[in-house]
C-alpha cells in the first residue's frame, strides 16, 4: 500500500508497509539520512522531523498517520529560525560526534517558531527529549540563546 | 594476534600513491615509520600534479590540501586537532584545508603508542601524532619551497610561506600552493626538515573551527547508518537473553513470512535475519522462535556477584604497589579511617548504536563502520571470512559516539556482519544494524568493581598510611593484548588511577583481585579512572575530613612531587572561589585527578534538593593537556566529559537477575539530559609541554567532585554508584 505526503515540500508516495514508522520510511524509502535512529522508542530524540510544523518523533510515528500531511526533515528546513539555528550551532560548535543534532536542531528549530526569546526554563522543556551522549548541551542552550538574539536583529 | 599483525605484508607505497592520484589531482609526503623513525621515499610521486609529499597530506593543483586522519572522528574534534598541526607547519590557510579518513594500512597509520596498530583510543591521537603531523607539514612545505626556488631560479632562503602563498620578496614573486603542487610533486621528498619554533605558532592555539561543524548541522555528515549501496539487505540479530547461552534450535519460519525477510542466518552469535529494509529485518526477528542452550552461560545476577566480591575483598589480592610497611603503621595510626565503594556495570550507549556495511566478494571483503580499531578488525575480518588482513579493506566512516565501544579486540559487530555476509549471495552489501536494546543488552560494559580503602593519620592529622583494594574483572585478559598489557597476573587497567596515587603518603599498598565472570567487558570512556578517581578521591577527601584539614589545602600538602596536580588544583579551587560562603543548601565539592597525562581538578557546586536528589548547578574545571591545540576543541570536550561522567555517577547502571540484562533502553539506563547538565566553565594550563589528550579526562573528577559536595551539604558519603540507588542520597 502506498503512504502518499508531503515531504520538505515535494509529494511523495511511498510504497511500504503502513506500520513502518516515519523514521525508515524517510531514510530508506526516501533516501534521506540526515534523520536519525537513536532508540526506536521515543526516548531519545534522534529521529526528530516536523510534522505540520510540530516537532515529532519519526521512530514512533506509523508512517501510514501522516498521508496526506507535511513532513520536514533537516534536509528540508528553512526559515528565519532555522538560519539563525543552523548559524549559532555552527558558530558555537555544538556538534561534537554530531549524530543527534539533527534531531537537536529540529527541536530547537520548532521551539524558537513558537516561542522566539525562550528562557532556560523553556529550553529544558522543549530540549529535555533530546539526549545527546557527548553532552554538548551547554553550547546547545547557548547556541538557541544566540539564534534567538540574531531573529531578533 | 599482534604478532601476526607485525608480519602483515606491507601494502605498497605505490598502492597508496595510486590511489591519492586518483582522488586528486596535485603532491603527498610519502614516508612510513620504523622505530619512530621517519624513512622519506627517495623520490617524491607525481601524478597529475597532485603532490603527494607523505602519507598523511596531498595538495591539489585545485589549491586544497586534503588531511589524511589516520585517528576516527567520533566527537572528539580529531580531525580538526591532526589538520591544525599539519597546516601550521605548513602555512597553509585554514579554509584550504580538508580532512579525510586514512585508509586501514598499520604499515602508515598505525597509532605510535599502539605498535603496529592503527586505531584510535587512550586519548592517544594528538599525542601521538604531534611530531608526527609537523614533519609531514614541514616536508611538504619544503617541497613547495624547493619548487619555488627552482622555478623562480631564486635562493630558498629568500621565499617565505603564509596562509597558503608562497613569496619571495626582492622579485616579488609569488604562487599558490595549487600553482606549485605539480612542480614540487617531481622533487625528492626532503630527508631532514626544520620545524618551525612554537613562539611563530600561527594556528596551534588558537581555536581554528572544527571542520566537521557544518556537515553536522544540516544533516550531510555520513555515518555507518547513512551508507547506501545498490543491492544491499539490513541484518537484525537475535542474541541470547544471558551470556554465553547458545542457539539450541530456530524456527525461521515465521520471520520468513514477514514481508522483505530475505534470509535467516544462523550465527555464531546468535540468528541473524535479513532483509530488504530495517523494519522487515526488525519485525522478522520478533517473529523468530528461538530455542536457546544456556549450558555454560553466566546465569549470576549482579547482587550475587557483588556480595562474592565483598567476600573477596576480606583477603589480600596480587600486590600492586607497595611502600614502606602499611599494615605497621596502620597499626601505629592514632586515628584510622576505612571506607568500602561499589561500582555498577555501565554501558557505553553511543547515540549511533553499533551499525557497520559488510560486502564479501572473493577474495576482496569491504567494510564501511566508524571503525576505532582498525588493524584489529582486518585481523579478525580476515579470520571470520577466510581471507588475509591486507585483502580487508576498511572505509572509516565518522562515528556517532564510541566511549571505547567500537574499539574491541574481538571487534564483535564486525565480524557479526562478515558471518552475515558470508550466507548471502556474493558481492552482496548487507549493513548490521543493533537496536538501542541490543545496545544496552549486548555486553562489553565498564566491569563491576568493589573497593575497600584504610588509611592511618598520626597524632598531627598527617596521613601516614594508605591501603587500597580492588575487586573486578581484567578488561585485558583475554585478549591479544594480555601478553603486553597485563604484568604479574594485574591488569593495568583495573588499578591505573589507584596505583599511581599522587599523594605523598609513606606507606601505601595497592592490591587486586582479579575475578572471573560471564558477562563481557569493555573500557569505557577513561577506564579505571572511571571507579579509581572516584574512590580514591571520595577517601581522601574523607581522610581530610577526619584530619580536621579543607580539602584543597590537604590535598596540596600531599602534592608537592605533584606540580602538574597541584597546579590545576589551585587553578581549579581560585577560580571555583574555593573557601568563599555560599548560599544556604548550596554546597562545593573537589577532585583532581591525571589520567592518559592529562591533568584535571574540578570544583562542582551543587544544591539539594527537596527530595533528596543533587542538582548539579555550576562546575569549574582546571586542565594541563600540555600545549593546547585547540583551546576550543579542549574546553568541548571537558564539557562533553563533565556531562558525560556526570549521568553515569547519577544514574547510570546495568543490573542482571539470573544472568539477564534488566535494561533496555534509555528510559530504564538514564542518562544525563539537558536540564541536569551545569554551566562549565573550563580554564586551561598554558603549557610549552608536549600535548596530550583530552577525549577522556574531563571524565574522571566529576564523580568524585559531587560526591564531595553532597558530603559538605549533608555529611553524607556517596560510597555505592549510582546516586539514585544510593541509600544516603
Ligand atoms: S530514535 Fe526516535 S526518539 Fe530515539
Ligand atoms: S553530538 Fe554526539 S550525541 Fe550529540
Amino acid at each position: 500500500m502506498a503512504v502518499s505526503f508531503v515531504l520538505n515540500g515535494e509529494p511523495v508516495s511511498l510504497d511500504v508497509d503502513p506500520e513502518m514508522p516515519l523514521l525508515w520510511a524517510v531514510r530508506e524509502f526516501a533516501g534521506l539520512t540526515g534523520t536519525k535512529f537513536g532508540c526506536g522508542a521515543a526516548q531519545c530524540g534522534a529521529c526528530t522531523v516536523h510534522l505540520e510544523g510540530q516537532p515529532v518523533r519519526s521512530c514512533s510515528t506509523p508512517v501510514s498517520s501522516v498521508e496526506g500531511q507535511s513532513v520536514t526533515t533537516i534536509e528540508g528546513i528553512s526559515g528565519k529560525a532555522a538560519a539563525a539555528v543552523q548559524a549559532a550551532w555552527q558558530r558555537i560548535e555544538v556538534p561534537q560526534c554530531g549524530y543527534c543534532q539533527s534531531g537537536q536542531i529540529m527541536s530547537a528549530v520548532a521551539l524558537l517558531e513558537q516561542t522566539p526569546k525562550p528562557t532556560d526554563d523553556d529550553i529544558n522543556s522543549a530540549m529535555s527529549g533530546n539526549i545527546c551522549r557527548c553532552a554538548t548541551y551547554v553550547r546547545i542552550r547557548s547556541a538557541i540563546h544566540a539564534a534567538a538574539t540574531t531573529m531578533e536583529g | 594476534m599482534l604478532k601476526n599483525f607485525a608480519k602483515d605484508p606491507r601494502p605498497s607505497r605505490r598502492r597508496f600513491l595510486q590511489g591519492s592520484a586518483a582522488a586528486a589531482a596535485g603532491l603527498t609526503v610519502g614516508f612510513r615509520w620504523n622505530g619512530g623513525m621517519p624513512k622519506f621515499a627517495s623520490a617524491a610521486y607525481a601524478a597529475d600534479g597532485t603532490l603527494a609529499a607523505n602519507a598523511f597530506v596531498r595538495i591539489g593543483t585545485d589549491n586544497t590540501v586534503t588531511v589524511l586522519s589516520k585517528h576516527l572522528e567520533m566527537g572528539q574534534g580529531v580531525y580538526t586537532g591532526l589538520a591544525t598541526i599539519v597546516a601550521e607547519e605548513l602555512d597553509a590557510d585554514w579554509a584550504q584545508i580538508r580532512v579525510e579518513s586514512a585508509p586501514a594500512d598499520a604499515s602508515l597509520y598505525n597509532n605510535l603508542q599502539f605498535g603496529p596498530v592503527q586505531g584510535t583510543g587512550g586519548s592517544s591521537s594528538i599525542a601521538n601524532s604531534y611530531d608526527q603531523l609537523r614533519k609531514a607539514g614541514a616536508t611538504a612545505r619544503a617541497m613547495l619551497v624547493e619548487a619555488a626556488a627552482k622555478d623562480w631560479v631564486v635562493d630558498r632562503a629568500g621565499i617565505t610561506v603564509e596562509k597558503g602563498v608562497v613569496s619571495h620578496a626582492t622579485s616579488g614573486r609569488s604562487a599558490t600552493f595549487g600553482d606549485l603542487a605539480g612542480k614540487a610533486a617531481g622533487l625528492p621528498v626532503p630527508v631532514d626538515v626544520t620545524l618551525k619554533d612554537p613562539g611563530r605558532f600561527t594556528l596551534i592555539g588558537t581555536s581554528v573551527p572544527r571542520v566537521d561543524a557544518k556537515s553536522k548541522t544540516d544533516g550531510t555528515a555520513q555515518f555507518a547508518l547513512d551508507v547506501r549501496l545498490p543491492g544491499m539487505l539490513t541484518a537484525v540479530v537475535a542474541r541470547p537473553p544471558v551470556f554465553g547461552a547458545r542457539v539450541k534450535s530456530v524456527d525461521a519460519a515465521p520471520a520468513k513470512a514477514v514481508k522483505g525477510v530475505v534470509e535467516v542466518v544462523q550465527v555464531p552469535s546468535g540468528v541473524a535475519v535479513v532483509a530488504t529494509n530495517f523494519w522487515a529485518a526488525a519485525k522478522g526477528r520478533e517473529a523468530l522462535n528461538v530455542q536457546w542452550d544456556d549450558a555454560g552461560a553466566e546465569t549470576r545476577g549482579t547482587a550475587e556477584i557483588m556480595s562474592e566480591y565483598k567476600a573477596l575483598a576480606e583477603k589480600p589480592g596480587m600486590p600492586v604497589r607497595s611502600q614502606g610497611d602499611t599494615a605497621k603503621a596502620l597499626a601505629g595510626a592514632a586515628k584510622t579511617i576505612t571506607a568500602a565503594f561499589e561500582f555498577p556495570y555501565l554501558a557505553h550507549a553511543p547515540m549511533e548504536p553499533l551499525d557497520c556495511v559488510v560486502r564479501l566478494d572473493g577474495d576482496r571483503c569491504e567494510i564501511w563502520a566508524g571503525d576505532q580499531f582498525q588493524t584489529i578488525d582486518q585481523g579478525n575480518a580476515a579470520a571470520a571470512s577466510g581471507l588475509k588482513p591486507d585483502q580487508v579493506r576498511i572505509h572509516t566512516l565518522m562515528a556517532g559516539g564510541s566511549f571505547g565501544r567500537r574499539a574491541n579486540t574481538v571487534s564483535d559487530y564486525i565480524v557479526e556482519a562478515i558471518h552475515v555476509a558470508k550466507a548471502l549471495d556474493r558481492g552482496t552489501p548487507v549493513k548490521l544494524v543493533w537496536t538501542r536494546e541490543d545496545d544496552i543488552r549486548g555486553g562489553r560494559y565498564r566491569p563491576m568493581y568493589y573497593h575497600t580503602l584504610t588509611a592511618g593519620l598520626d597524632v598531627q592529622g598527617r596521613p601516614v598510611a594508605w591501603q587500597h583494594r580492588i575487586v573486578g574483572q581484567s578488561i585485558i585478559g583475554g585478549t591479544p593484548f594480555e601478553s603486553v598489557m597485563v604484568k604479574d597476573g594485574v591488569d593495568g587497567t583495573s588499578v591505573e588511577g589507584a596505583a599511581n596515587l599522587p599523594y605523598d603518603i609513606p606507606n601505601l599498598a595497592v592490591d587486586l583481585h582479579t575475578t572471573k565472570v560471564g558477562v563481557p567487558v569493555l573500557w569505557w570512556r577513561a577506564v579505571g579512572s572511571t571507579h579509581t578517581a572516584y574512590s580514591t578521591e571520595v577517601f581522601i577527601d574523607e581522610v581530610a575530613h577526619a584530619a580536621g584539614k579543607d580539602p584543597v589545602e590537604f590535598r596540596r600538602a600531599l602534592l608537592s612531587h605533584h606540580p602538574r596536580h597541584k597546579a590545576v588544583l589551585e587553578l581549579a579551587a581560585e577560580k571555583a572561589g574555593w573557601g568563599t560562603k555560599l548560599p544556604e543548601g548550596k554546597a562545593r565539592g573537589v577532585a583532581v585527578h591525571e589520567s592518559f597525562s592529562t591533568f584535571v581538578a574540578q570544583v562542582a557546586e551543587i544544591t539539594m534538593q527537596p527530595d533528596g536528589s543533587v542538582k548539579v548547578d555550576r562546575v569549574v574545571c582546571a586542565v594541563d593537556c600540555g600545549r593546547a591545540i585547540n583551546p576550543d576543541v579542549i574546553r568541548a570536550q571537558m564539557e562533553g566529559g563533565i556531562g558525560f561522567g556526570l549521568g553515569g555517577v547519577l544514574y547510570g547502571e546495568v543490573t542482571l537477575d539470573k544472568g539477564e540484562v534488566l535494561q533496555s533502553n534509555f528510559h530504564d539506563y538514564r542518562v544525563l539530559r539537558i536540564e541536569e547538565m551545569p554551566k562549565v566553565e573550563v580554564h586551561i594550563v598554558p603549557s610549552t609541554e608536549a600535548p596530550t589528550g583530552v577525549g577522556e579526562p574531563g571524565v574522571p573528577p566529576i564523580g568524585p567532585a559531587v560526591a564531595n559536595a553532597v558530603f559538605a551539604a549533608t555529611g553524607r558519603r556517596v560510597r555505592s554508584l549510582p546516586f539514585t540507588r544510593d541509600q544516603s542520597v
